[in-house]
């Protein structure tokens, strides 16, 4: 084949290269761990240590206050909700992207539209859509279903706001996950589908036995994402329910901002920190690839 | 008559995914269109016309003012431009240093790759509001204080976690036997990586490209932070909005949103590739 | 292989447009006015401020404050919904030993947290005696310490804005320019049962400044004071009235920000806010709204007054023309000018523009009403509390969902939060201050 010459003997004594992995992601780690380790270990220090003392008091004042229990119940809750539903409808977004019929690029086009907004704007909107004088009861009212304004965000009726953050969360942060299936499905050979559509799976049986099997590494890693965000949440819950809803990260954040305690508001994000790993930790053990599943 | 009917439904069975796929399609994106089209119409509205109840659905007595304001305003080009050099430059070393780790990941099994998987992530999990002080003394000791170069490196550190994790799942279902095969004909590692691998990932590519142009573009926490002379475009714009009457905000917003639409459309293309063929 | 080559060609483009990206741009929000080269004899002077942070007011303050100032000032603002930005950024600066930031303006309440990093104005102030600032202003600027920690630059305070189709549902002989607090119930009462709509709201959202509602206003008008009767029967009695007028007030209060807002949209026709925040509905809608002062109480007619002021941080890197710059901004022409189109008033006595406005002139009359009248029951703002000034107003802010919103019982939540009141005062041991007698030692609840 090709002559022996130095850059062959030194591609294939890369190849062979044991420390090659942790070459390739030394560049990553080196540059989070110099920006991101320092300022982490002094956060968490916050958490821990009041004017050099050692103490559990930032934690003890965080699961007393008024409003604990409120937040956690709270993101608990958009989280278990909001991911489901989404992974759901990025799916069938990303299927009709990906699927053989004309304008699907245009689909695509649309779909993708909500990942340019920020989080602001996508609070803004949606709390002038749903406001009491605000497009969504223009329309209703123009159409006849209603005859007065309705409060669509009223903090007195119960689960009326928890749809609302929902719908737009929803609206916002799907095209996200939809980017990621449907990078995913590109790698799916045709071969595989049309041989299950041949041998008479339905569109249901295809999906469930082929796609998604294969789609695996994607919904890890879309999970991932999507769980920490959702114990972020935050701007868009701002937006549209003020002060009658708290997360985790609206306090945190009002801790630091309002009442200048960085101890609380680095207990707050330790706590945030913790359960975005532990649910982190259990997507990645619940859809690890057999190759990891050889190496445990 | 009873196989007529048979062939009927299968027929239909057959049409019906398609005919499903235009009807569930339209409906999403109508769904997703509406409150893009808020934004645009009230952005472009004037300031009576945009408290107005009924609120006003079609274009009509459109206003340019909020737009002449913010292209008039000055220092507003050089924020733009600003965060264009910030958002290709992130996107750049992100793209650089993350896709190696991203098939390091896909590739090797390594002891250490899970905890590689969750710290990356993890840098994420915390909410940057926290760490803002401690940052921003990092960056002020160092000199980077206040320029492109720190904003840029800050925003590296944002995205890196997407592009790595992203391209590692994209990485994961490009079968490994096709660099094999290539590395058995005589390539390198490095020429079957870039000849085989990376075109067949372009998805993945694209995908991350989206997102780290994305949070740069957007990210204005650090940016404000960071800067206060050299400001890029998010903090730009924000400052000028604190009690600005609705029709400044949603300008605000437009202003902002129009130049990724741009880019994000301008990629798309290319998380369509399929097997090395661009389909559009 | 000239593949790679390519590549590397592009990222030595990259880099060379990175080390050199500095060049471009320049310094961000240059007045367009002046010239960027000419210094003056106070040079470069970064002026960062939370207050006059609106469009129209930083327009103003460039194209009109600033003009004819002997320097370059780059007037800068954080960015909307992130107020932390301004504190980090003063601590950032502070910590690593080296800033950018000259000259500061803030409120009193945010000098009150960072006051560790401000330098000694004593000499500036010396230079302003002639100036005309107010003896009491100038003592809240020393926070409590021997010190002039800030200049007071400019004062603001809080009123009612009421929409005109709502006047006609006012209660029977009540007079809108002196209500009571049994009045505004009446009139809510009036609106929601007669309109089938509630129409009363208060800022209560997260940057809502409700909690200055009551520290200066229910409270003090039910109790008399702020601290010492927090458990009152007095206080007791706000507490209730609140949760009973809840039942007419608007519920997206809680989301509410900036009553102008919805004012303008007809979501709301009667609010209670800080002047600033209520100033786009008058400007743009003269007609269509009145400004009144806040309802009186059992205890006399509570009102809060603002306070802005400039300080120089100690990392600043120009601290002469800092001062120069302080001076300029209390000169009396600058002052004079300084209430056009926003919504503060200046400290010095001066003649204000007759180019207000109708809308400005008429919440000028309001604040002028309310602070003349005399059941006026001032509340000042509390200077001993440090960094715990965010923590005292959570006690209200806490106080009123319980109660109001999540109905807790009042008695209960009232003994909790005063305790906690408590802890606050012992642990920064500052004494009481007005509405509340003075106290030797730290404020104490009763």
């Amino acid at each position: 084949m090709a002559t022996v010459a130095q850059p062959a003997t030194l591609g294939r004594r890369l190849r062979r290269w044991e420390g090659l992995p942790y070459a390739l992601i030394l560049p990553t780690v080196a540059y989070l761990g110099l920006f991101f380790a320092w300022p982490m270990v002094q956060a968490f220090e916050l958490a821990f240590r009041i004017d050099g003392k050692w103490t559990v008091a930032p934690f003890r004042t965080m699961a007393n206050d008024v409003n604990f229990d409120h937040a956690l119940r709270f993101t608990l809750l958009l989280v278990v909700v909001i991911v489901p539903i989404q992974f759901v409808l990025a799916l069938v977004m990303a299927l009709i992207a990906n699927a053989k019929v004309r304008g699907r690029g245009l689909f695509l086009a649309i779909f993708i539209l909500p990942l340019a907004i920020s989080d602001l704007a996508a609070g803004l909107v949606w709390q002038a859509i749903l406001t009491e004088r605000g497009y969504l009861n223009t329309v209703l009212e123009k159409v006849g279903l209603i005859d007065q304004e309705y409060i669509w965000l009223d903090p007195t009726k119960s689960n009326h706001l928890l749809i609302a953050v929902v719908v737009a969360e929803l609206w916002r942060s799907t095209a996200f996950v939809m980017v990621i299936f449907l990078a995913g499905l590109q790698g799916i050979p045709h071969e595989y589908t049309e041989a299950a559509e041949v041998f008479g799976a339905g569109l249901f049986q295809r999906v469930r036995q082929v796609i998604l099997p294969m789609l695996k590494p994607s919904i890890q890693v879309a999970l991932l994402f999507r769980i920490i965000f959702a114990f972020e949440a935050f701007a868009v819950v701002l937006a549209i329910t003020g002060r009658a809803k708290t997360t985790l990260a609206t306090e945190a954040w009002r801790w630091q901002a309002e009442y200048f305690d960085s101890h609380v508001a680095a207990a707050y994000s330790a706590l945030i920190l913790i359960l975005s790993l532990v649910s982190a930790g259990l997507v990645v053990w619940l859809l690890r690839t057999p190759r990891e599943q050889m190496l445990r | 008559m009873r196989r007529g009917a048979h062939h009927l439904l299968r027929g239909l069975a057959a049409r019906l995914p398609k005919a499903l796929v235009y009807v569930v399609g339209i409906v999403l994106s109508l769904w997703v269109l509406a409150p893009l089209y808020v934004i645009t119409l009230a952005a472009f509205s004037s300031e009576e016309d945009v408290y107005d109840y009924p609120k006003r659905l079609l274009p009509q007595d459109l206003s340019t003012e909020t737009m002449r304001f913010f292209l008039d305003f000055p220092g507003m080009t050089d924020a733009l431009w600003r965060s264009v050099i910030v958002a290709v430059v992130t996107l750049a070393i992100s793209l650089a240093v993350g896709t190696p780790a991203g098939y390091a990941l896909a590739r090797f099994t390594f002891r250490g790759a899970d905890t590689v998987r969750l710290s990356v992530v993890a840098t994420r999990a915390f909410p940057i509001v926290i760490l803002s002080i401690p940052l921003a003394v990092i960056f002020i000791r160092w000199g980077i204080d206040d320029s492109i170069q720190g904003v840029s490196i800050a925003h590296t550190a944002l995205a890196l976690p997407f592009v790595v994790l992203t391209t590692a799942s994209v990485f994961a279902s490009v079968p490994a036997e096709l660099e094999e095969a290539a590395m058995t004909l005589g390539c390198s590692r490095a020429t079957a990586f870039i000849r085989v691998a990376l075109p067949l990932a372009l998805p993945g590519l694209a995908a991350s490209a989206i997102f780290v142009f994305i949070i740069s573009w957007n990210e204005v926490f650090a940016a404000s932070l960071l800067t206060l002379q050299n400001r890029t475009l998010p903090a730009e714009v924000l400052a000028l909005l604190e009690g600005a009457p609705l029709n400044f905000r949603f300008a605000g917003g437009f202003f902002l949103l129009a130049p990724s639409v741009i880019v994000i459309l301008v990629i798309r293309r290319y998380l369509f590739t399929m097997w090395g063929r661009v389909v559009r | 292989m000239r593949r790679i080559a390519l590549v590397v060609a592009a990222a030595a483009c990259l880099a060379a447009a990175f080390a050199f990206a500095n060049t471009v741009g320049g310094t961000a929000g240059a007045t367009p006015a002046a010239t960027p080269q000419s210094m003056g004899s106070a040079g470069n002077v970064v002026f960062f401020s939370n207050q006059l942070a609106t469009v129209n007011e930083t327009s103003q303050v460039r194209s009109t404050l600033l003009k004819g100032f002997d320097g370059n000032v780059d007037f800068i603002t954080p960015p909307v919904g992130q107020p932390q930005v301004f504190f980090n950024r003063v601590q950032a600066e502070a910590q690593a030993g080296r800033g950018t930031i000259s000259l500061l303006g803030a409120l009193h309440g945010d000098y009150l947290v960072i006051q560790q990093y401000l330098r000694d104005l004593s000499p500036v102030a010396k230079q302003l005696s002639k100036a005309g600032i107010p003896k009491d202003l100038m003592a809240l600027g020393k926070l409590g310490t021997k010190k002039q920690l800030y200049i007071p630059w400019i004062q603001a305070t809080y009123i009612m804005v009421a929409n005109r189709r709502a006047l006609q549902y006012l209660p029977k002989g009540a007079n809108v320019n002196a209500l009571t607090y049994g009045q505004f119930h009446q009139w809510a009462k009036n609106i929601a049962t007669k309109t089938g709509q509630k129409r009363v709201a208060f800022p209560a959202g997260t940057n809502g400044l409700i909690p200055r509602f009551f520290q200066g206003y229910l409270l003090p008008s039910f109790s008399g004071g702020v601290v010492t009767t927090f458990k009152s029967k007095g206080a007791l009695a706000g507490w209730l009235y609140m949760k009973s007028l809840w039942r007419y007030m608007h519920p997206q209060s809680l989301s509410y920000n900036f009553m102008q807002d919805p004012l303008l949209s007809g979501e709301v026709w009667v609010a209670w806010d800080h002047v600033a925040r209520l100033v786009n509905a008058l400007r743009t809608r003269p007609d269509e709204f009145v400004a009144f002062p806040a309802p009186r109480g059992p205890k006399g007619r509570g009102y809060m007054p603002v306070l802005a002021g400039l300080a120089v941080p100690k990392t600043a890197p120009n601290a002469a023309g800092a001062n120069q710059l302080i001076r300029w901004m209390l000169g009396v022409g600058t002052q004079a000018k300084t209430l056009g189109s926003v919504g503060f008033f200046p400290v010095v006595g001066s003649r204000l523009s007759k180019q207000l406005g109708a809308g400005l002139l008429k919440m000028n009359a309001a604040v002028g009403k309310a602070q003349r009248a005399n059941d006026a029951l001032k509340s000042l703002l509390p200077v001993g509390l440090g960094t715990e000034g965010g923590n005292f107003s959570k006690i209200y802010t806490d106080t009123f969902v319980r109660i109001v919103v999540r109905g807790e019982d009042p008695q209960r939540v009232m003994n909790e939060q005063g305790a906690l009141l408590q802890a606050i005062m012992d642990k920064t041991a500052a004494p009481c201050w007005a509405p509340d007698p003075p106290s030797r030692g730290p404020c104490k609840v009763k």
